[in-house]
């Protein structure tokens, strides 16, 4: 099962308390992991991506495996570790401010 | 017997305060959508349960929240799993996408405006900072945007179109942002025209359009800025707010980044009436329910000094449509004041005696129940205020 962990704001968003689990099949990616986020929770489209170019936003961070991950390619295949479940794969506000 | 519902909108959440027509005792219900801004919130005309809200974060982008149970409850419209099956298997989802329109049929798009450099700049979609139900329909609902643009929903915020014709305008390539972005922050229905909609942008200025959004002309004519380089320009001008009493839709009422104007010609032309005030800068303006010559400003310092003169809290009524200013200060702090009050967190309800609102950016939200003759606090230390609006409910 894949783990996914939203930032507080997001989970308030979508009603839910704790890790996001997902089942998904063939290649794991972050476009295929947010695709299935966005479709289990569709009022969280358009708060990680853009609704229309699909590109991160900007203050949205990606990190997996104790890397960050944000400026990888959507398309690129996520580490074994995310698609096995033994580590979650975290979607981060990113600090700012004071 | 009536009640009151005061809708207040905050940099960290929504907050509900009710009360019986008496207004002495107000209950609070929130935060709702905490940790996020919350623009605007307000309810339809045509039925007050309707309530949209306008949630924003710098880092999650733009959310269209609706209630249909008077603030009770609230859901993204167009969210619920009925909804959601489109042919692709993937939710449509789209409360939340607000995107320019670029096709050709639909005016003469603009994909640039003038950026603080001198360049032109794309527009691009920030938040949603106002937004204004339809007279009408309850579904039907615009929305004031960041960069500035004029959207509608006819869907009760499942989806949102542009009215291109706002940015289309010739003047769309001179507009520019003020220091708060290039927003578009008001929007007046006229009650006697269902095709004529006021709007205003900073720093732009103010628009009308005559055919329900179409077509739009600027309407700054009588307009002074000293802030840009023709202080008498067409477009330009860092318009804070416009008001409008629904019974004379010709007259309008407007507290610029300084002056407080007026038009009695649907805007055609504007004169000042700052009189006697402290200062003319400010932000809100709004229009005694029943007195349509009634109208009140709070004067803040300066435009780099957001506080009020003196550091006492005043708003100033005017009983004549402006020259002739009063100070109303029983009940507000009259020393060591030091808050702003933003140009949508101000309101009016429409009880006898009419009742007068404001929130500030300290956190306290003040009413008056007799016209602004004395005021109190009805909730303070609440996140900086952003928006007041105000339902009188049976």
């Amino acid at each position: 099962m894949i783990r996914v962990i939203l930032p507080p704001n997001l989970r308030t968003l979508a009603h839910i308390e704790g890790e996001v689990e997902l089942q998904l099949n063939g290649t794991l990616t972050q476009r295929s992991l947010l695709d299935a986020v966005e479709a289990k929770y569709p009022m969280l489209r358009g708060t990680m991506r853009d609704q229309v170019t699909q590109v991160r936003r900007p203050m949205v961070r990606f990190f997996a495996c104790g890397e960050d991950l944000s400026h990888e390619s959507p398309d690129a295949p996520l580490p074994h570790a995310i698609a096995n479940g033994a580590e979650p794969f975290l979607i981060i506000g990113a600090i700012a401010g004071g | 017997m009536s009640n009151v519902r005061v809708l207040v909108g905050t940099r960290k959440g929504a907050f509900i305060l009710t009360s019986d027509g008496a207004r002495k005792r107000w209950k609070v219900s929130g935060p709702h959508f905490a940790g996020w801004e919350i623009y605007h919130i307000k309810g339809s005309p045509v039925n007050p349960d309707r309530i949209y809200a306008s949630q924003t974060s710098a880092w999650f982008g733009q959310i269209i929240q609706r209630s249909d149970d008077g603030g009770k409850t609230w859901n993204t419209p167009g969210s619920s799993p009925e909804e959601l099956q489109s042919s692709d298997g993937m939710p449509k989802a789209e409360s939340n996408k607000f995107v320019y329109d670029a096709s050709p049929e639909t005016g003469k798009p603009i994909t640039t405006h003038q950026w603080y450099d001198g360049t032109q700049h794309p527009w691009e979609f920030k938040r949603v900072w106002h937004l204004e139900p339809s007279l009408y329909d309850p579904d039907h609902v615009y929305a004031g945007v960041e960069d500035a643009a004029i959207f509608e929903s006819k869907d009760g915020g499942k989806s949102w179109q542009e009215l291109a014709g706002l940015r289309g305008s010739d003047t769309g390539p001179k507009w520019q942002p003020g220091a708060g972005g290039m927003c578009l922050h008001t929007i007046l229905l006229d009650p006697k025209d269902p095709q004529r909609i006021y709007i205003a942008i900073s720093a732009a200025g103010a628009f009308r359009t005559e055919d329900g959004g179409k077509t739009w002309k600027p309407i700054n004519r009588g307009l002074h800025s000293q802030y840009i380089p023709d202080p008498n320009a067409e477009v330009g001008h860092c318009v804070h707010r416009i008001a409008m009493h629904p019974s004379r839709p010709n007259t309008l009422f407007m507290q610029k980044h300084w002056d407080v104007m007026r038009s009695d010609d649907a805007g055609g032309s504007w004169h000042e009436v700052s009189g006697n005030l402290p200062s003319d800068f400010g932000f809100p303006i709004d229009v005694h329910a029943h007195e349509p010559e009634t109208i009140y400003v709070v004067p803040i310092k300066s435009d780099s000094e957001h506080y009020p003169p003196s550091g006492r809290l005043r708003v100033y009524r005017s009983r004549t449509g402006g020259n002739d200013w009063e100070a109303l200060t029983k009940g507000l702090p009259q020393r060591n004041c030091y808050v702003n009050v933003l140009r949508d967190a101000m309101s009016v309800d429409s009880l006898e005696p009419c009742g007068i609102y404001f929130g500030t950016t300290g956190g306290q939200v003040y009413a008056s129940v007799d016209a602004g003759d004395k005021w109190k606090s009805i909730v303070r230390d609440l996140p900086a205020v952003l928006s007041v609006e105000v339902q009188t409910v049976q």
